[in-house]
């Protein structure tokens, strides 16, 4: 990556215009041409270094009001397995595998949306039956302290 | 409210905005509708706070960024004080007070390990926290925040 493709990526970051020609408007900012800027952006979304071009929500907005991280224990050999199906539920919305620790055990996890406690529940208690899962822990959020989308290649700026 | 079209919209625009020159007419045609209501609703969804934010969303590895998921035991009456000593650091990107054992759960992205050998040796080192485990994850199998609008 060069500084171009930092600066590109954050300036990406910054407030999306809702204009009839965005990209346009965001590479006069960056000082190149449209058409740089849409070759570079569609470079990084083939590489995957951009996962998704599009919006995200606010889930409370949006009558999803409840979420549970909800770890898993699950035999080694059937990780990969689980983890596939776990993902594959729609209130999944983040399906990773974890490191345990001694007092931990929980070795994957997922992030499941819904619109109620009992809601959640349900998923979790379908999900654990489906997979033939019976050891978990139901992480519920008692206060979100923080919730912010990530400040790439401004470390710089951090420490001014 | 939401009405059926501003739903239909937010579901489009959730599985992609195209990188085209005209993006939002390029949506507008796949509703049947046309770019300056697909404007006029977008500008109106965002202000009233149901649109978290429009953009790339980035692979944070591929990036050259590592993360992890933090535990924290933190003893009573410390949670305000130890939850906002962690804000501060902007690899601290969500951190949530939970239900369980381990009361206190943040993820934290930074460019270079030894930055963040130094942030976790910080917060280790907070009073009231009594524990910490650092949960790496080798292999993501999902990120994708998606909600379905009906």
């Amino acid at each position: 990556m060069d500084d171009l493709d930092k600066k590109i990526i954050r300036v990406m970051q910054d407030d999306f215009p809702l204009v009839c020609e965005p990209y346009k408007e965001i590479a006069g900012h960056i000082g190149i041409t449209e058409e740089e800027l849409i070759g570079r952006l569609r470079r990084y979304k083939e590489n995957g270094q951009i996962r998704k071009m599009g919006a995200v929500l606010q889930h409370r907005e949006v009558g999803f009001s409840s979420n549970v991280l909800c770890a898993w224990i699950v035999e080694p050999e059937r990780m990969d397995e689980v983890a596939t199906e776990l993902a594959k539920n729609p209130s999944v919305s983040h399906c990773y595998d974890r490191n345990t620790m001694p007092d931990w055990p929980y070795n994957i996890y997922t992030m499941i949306h819904a619109h109620s406690r009992a809601e959640c529940n349900a998923i979790v208690d379908g999900l654990a039956k489906e997979n033939n899962l019976s050891e978990k822990a139901m992480l519920f959020s008692i206060k979100e302290w923080k919730k912010t989308s990530m400040r790439y290649f401004c470390e710089e700026d951090m420490h001014k | 409210m939401l009405t059926s079209f501003d739903k239909a919209l937010l579901n489009v625009l959730q599985t992609g905005l195209p990188i085209s020159k005209h993006p939002f007419a390029d949506l507008a045609e796949k509703l049947d509708s046309d770019e300056s209501i697909v404007l006029h609703r977008l500008q109106a969804l965002k202000r009233d706070g149901y649109i978290r934010r429009i953009g790339p969303f980035f692979d944070s590895y591929k990036l050259g960024y590592a993360g992890s998921l933090i535990a924290l035991k933190v003893a009573d009456g410390y949670m305000e004080s130890v939850a906002v000593a962690i804000n501060q650091y902007p690899g601290a990107t969500h951190n949530y007070e939970r239900e369980g054992r381990y009361n206190l759960w943040f993820t934290l992205l930074t460019p270079e390990p030894g930055l963040r050998e130094q942030i976790l040796t910080e917060i280790r080192a907070l009073p009231g926290v009594i524990a910490m485990i650092d949960l790496v994850s080798k292999k993501k199998y999902k990120i994708n925040v998606q909600f379905k609008l009906k």
